[in-house]
């Protein structure tokens, strides 16, 4: 482990940080477009950021430690998270410590600790949005589990860093069980980031609401930290899709620094063009009934399940 | 229905009442007054509105008034009740459930009691005491009082895994107040109370303080998307009272206003039920279509939303000259954009699917709760004043009954598509023969102590102002109906087997006033 990947080690986890709300403020400009609004600066994010930051915090007077830790833990949580994925670099030596197996238990700590914060006060809609969300959650995390067995597969590694490397390695190989896994994750990345179909991250509705109920109760700092996990949260998803199906770019073992520049470049037109399309899906679908929301994910893990198979039986035809 | 006098006992007696639609009034003692309702119910009448009055320094005496629309008529029974200290009439609430709210609001503001067992206050959320009544006549408009919270008593069910949401009266967005209780099992909703009038503004007292001549104005307030509907109401009462005949002209002016509330009204509606459904991209252009009817009422009839168009003996002011040509210009552009926007939301898979069988209300329960105005066209029910007692300008030109059949949100966003084409095409035929003269009639002084009714078809159902003259050109007493009276409770039956989150999709395809219904 050279000194200079542990540089990159935080040099990745620290952009990611600071660019996560970027990516929200690009994919609300870009729904703004579609839709023929004048569209909120770029920077928005960062304000209400700001802005909540200098505000006073107020607490339920039943607030538990649980209720107040859960933002500095779901914070954390997708801070570690963005550590394991590769993002610009795939020389990251705390990917070794944890593969996308524990990435998606990293994922699901979160989930827990804010649907249980979300149940601390006893408030109904904290309660319902806790409920709503457990259940998208465990729908959804073996469809990403599914989508992450066809890169397991095709490259015989459990870690991401392995598979961009493994890509990098071998760049004229085209699965086309990939176009299944892809579209999979996409769904599975509507549905965990409270976009629509499943969730609205818009809406002042509270009875619709699955992300929005379970944080009614924040303020301030404590709102700040949930919203930017939020935004970090969308960020390492849309960083996990580059990682899996479009890695060109990303400096492998041992790049120089200007190779590094050159894949935060990639990386920047990436997340433009990815958030573009994001938002693109977000107009051009209505939000889904909060019950077609399993079938919805049930397509999703259908749809990886096929691209597993296409694998494996090109896979058996390549061996033949 | 049709009253023989010699077949009536001595306590009923007819007198034709002063309206812009035909109106009768009988005075009922409170056998009568059950009875009458009773046989109203089996001619499927319906409830327009029911008041009270303390008319104790006339002839010591208390009246409930019920005003209900007949197929030919509308009939006001009257019911005198002597001033003892518990004042009681007979329910209507077992013939016309939407009475139930109205009696209890009746209580709550001239403390005469029905014989419904309901007595939880409807309108006073201890705002005043229980036994201090705000409409009676030696009641202190200025009177202070301590707010004293009260608990109120929803009804609860119970049964395994059946839990509660308490929803408002403040929302996480803003919106109007109003409590929404939810039984609900899962995401199921079994069972959902109302409770309203956290926007009493004590309207009905404030116009005992007006002149008769200025009240127009205050009626518009009421519930500001209807301010064409209720000061016509309000003009066409006070006219009917004096006799004043206003030019057909200004009547035009009227309907074109009235119809264009109905469109913007319909346009921002519909921009909203694209949004609850999560398709902002339909709200974003709905909303531009109805901004430009808004900016259009500007410069044609001076005022975005129409407040004090309508004024007694006419309108405020004619078209201005380049006017007509600009209305059919924007009406071939409105025509086509929202046939566009149609076929994109009927089209689109995601829409539809929120939309169809989403809040169903069935023609059958829609008729036995007594519903009125869009929400009964939409559930099967042909209600339109427009079309069955038309009144000037609509008596001579026609306009076209839009009515569906499905009852659900579907079917009232359809409902609205209809009707924005329907007042399209009316106001294009009313611009073509709009009659010339003058817009303004002279309004002579009211005689004191007459009761005129001013009934108009807003873009929500029948608007009905009852206004009760007074000596000087003073307002004795008035009392201001939005047919949101009636059809809120349609909402409690509407969600019935619905999922929670399809509640605000459901509440928005009815789109009812809180100011309206809490006065």
């Amino acid at each position: 482990m050279s000194a200079m990947a542990i540089v990159w080690q935080f040099v990745e986890v620290a952009l990611a940080i600071a660019l996560a709300p970027l990516f929200t403020g690009w994919i609300a400009q870009c729904r703004a477009w579609m839709q023929n609004r004048s569209a909120p600066p770029l920077t928005q994010p960062y304000r209400m950021l700001r802005k909540l930051f200098h505000k006073e915090a107020v607490l339920a007077e039943d607030a538990s430690l649980l209720f107040r830790a859960a933002p500095y833990v779901l914070f954390g949580a997708m801070a570690l998270a963005a550590a394991i994925i590769p993002s610009i670099v795939t020389d990251l030596p705390f990917a070794r410590a944890a593969d996308a197996i524990a990435l998606i238990g990293l994922f699901a700590t979160a989930r827990v600790c804010q649907s249980l914060a979300a149940m601390d006060l006893g408030t109904a809609f904290g309660t319902m949005g806790a409920r709503r969300e457990m259940m998208i959650g465990f729908l959804a995390e073996p469809a990403i589990l599914m989508v992450f067995f066809n890169a397991f597969l095709l490259f015989g590694t459990t870690t991401l860093t392995g598979v961009v490397d493994g890509s990098a390695a071998h760049p004229s190989l085209i699965d086309p069980g990939a176009i299944f896994a892809a579209i999979g994750f996409v769904m599975v990345l509507l549905a965990e980031n409270a976009r629509i179909p499943i969730d609205n991250p818009a809406t002042h509705l509270e009875l619709t609401m699955i992300h929005e109920a379970m944080v009614l109760e924040y303020s301030a700092r404590h709102l700040a930290l949930i919203e930017w996990a939020s935004s970090l949260k969308l960020f390492n998803y849309a960083t996990i899709g580059i990682a899996l199906f479009l890695p060109w770019g990303i400096a492998t073992h041992g790049a120089s620094v200007g190779a590094v520049f050159l894949a935060l470049a990639a990386l920047l037109v990436k997340l433009a063009a990815c958030g573009a399309v994001l938002a693109l899906i977000e107009s051009l679908s209505a939000k889904l009934r909060l019950f077609r929301a399993p079938e919805f994910l049930a397509m999703a893990f259908l749809i990886a399940v096929l691209g597993l198979l296409v694998h494996l039986l090109m896979g058996a035809n390549a061996c033949a | 229905m049709n009253f023989d006098p010699a077949n009536e006992s001595p306590d009923e007696r007819l007198e034709v009442l002063p309206s812009n639609l035909c109106c009768r009034r009988i005075q009922a003692g409170a056998v009568a007054w059950h009875e009458i309702a009773r046989r109203l119910r089996a001619e499927q009448a319906l409830l327009l509105a029911l008041w009270g009055a303390d008319d104790r320094d006339r002839d010591g005496r208390y009246r409930v008034y019920a005003a209900f629309l007949g197929r030919n008529e509308i009939l006001v029974l009257a019911h005198a009740m002597d001033a003892t200290a518990h004042p009681t009439y007979p329910s209507l609430a077992e013939f016309f459930p939407a009475a139930v709210r109205m009696e209890r609001a009746v209580f709550d503001l001239v403390g005469l009691r029905s014989t419904h067992p309901d007595h939880r206050g409807w309108l006073r959320h201890s705002g005043w005491p229980e036994d201090w009544f705000p409409l009676r006549r030696d009641s202190d408009a200025a009177a202070q009082f301590p707010v004293a919270p009260e608990p109120y008593a929803f009804v609860q069910v119970e049964g395994d895994g059946v839990h509660e949401i308490p929803v408002g009266p403040v929302h996480a967005g803003i919106i109007e107040p109003g409590n929404f209780r939810f039984s609900i099992v899962g995401e199921k909703v079994l069972r959902l109370e109302e409770r309203l009038g956290y926007k009493h503004k004590g309207i009905e007292k404030r116009f005992e303080a007006l002149a008769v001549r200025e009240g127009h104005r205050l009626a518009a307030r009421l519930s500001g998307d209807s301010a064409v509907a209720f000061s016509w109401a309000w003009c066409a009462a006070l006219e009917a009272a004096t006799g004043a005949v206003i030019p057909p002209r200004a009547a035009h002016l009227r309907a074109l206003a009235l119809e264009h509330e109905r469109i913007a009204n319909h346009l921002g509606d519909l921009g909203a039920l694209g949004n609850d459904a999560g398709f902002a991209f339909g709200l974003t252009h709905f909303s531009r279509c109805k901004e430009d009817l808004l900016r259009l009422n500007r410069s044609v009839f001076g005022a975005r939303y129409l407040m004090d168009f309508v004024a007694p003996g006419g309108v405020a002011r004619d078209l201005p000259p380049q006017a007509l040509q600009q209305l059919f210009d924007f009406y071939a552009t409105l025509e086509k954009n929202v046939a566009e926007l149609r076929a994109i939301y009927e089209n689109h898979a995601g829409v539809q699917d929120r939309f169809r069988t989403t809040g169903t209300l069935a023609t059958a329960t829609a008729q036995s709760l007594g519903a009125v105005g869009l929400a009964a066209r939409a559930s099967g029910i042909r209600q339109d004043l427009r079309v069955t007692h038309p009144w000037p300008p609509y008596s001579e030109i026609e306009i076209d009954a839009v009515v569906e059949d499905a009852g659900d949100v579907a079917a009232r966003a359809d409902l609205r598509f209809e009707e924005i084409f329907a007042s399209l095409r009316f106001c294009r035929a009313l611009l073509a023969q709009l009659a010339a003269g003058a817009t303004q009639a002279e309004v002579p002084d009211a005689e004191p102590g007459l009761l005129a009714l001013g009934v108009i078809e807003g873009w929500r159902g029948p608007v009905l102002i009852a206004l009760e003259t007074a000596p000087h050109g003073g307002i004795r007493r008035c009392h201001a109906h939005d047919p949101s009276w009636q059809n809120w409770p349609l909402l409690e039956h509407a969600i019935l087997g619905n999922i929670v989150p399809d509640f605000p999709l459901i509440n928005k395809s009815f789109n009812l006033s809180y100011s309206g219904q809490d006065g």
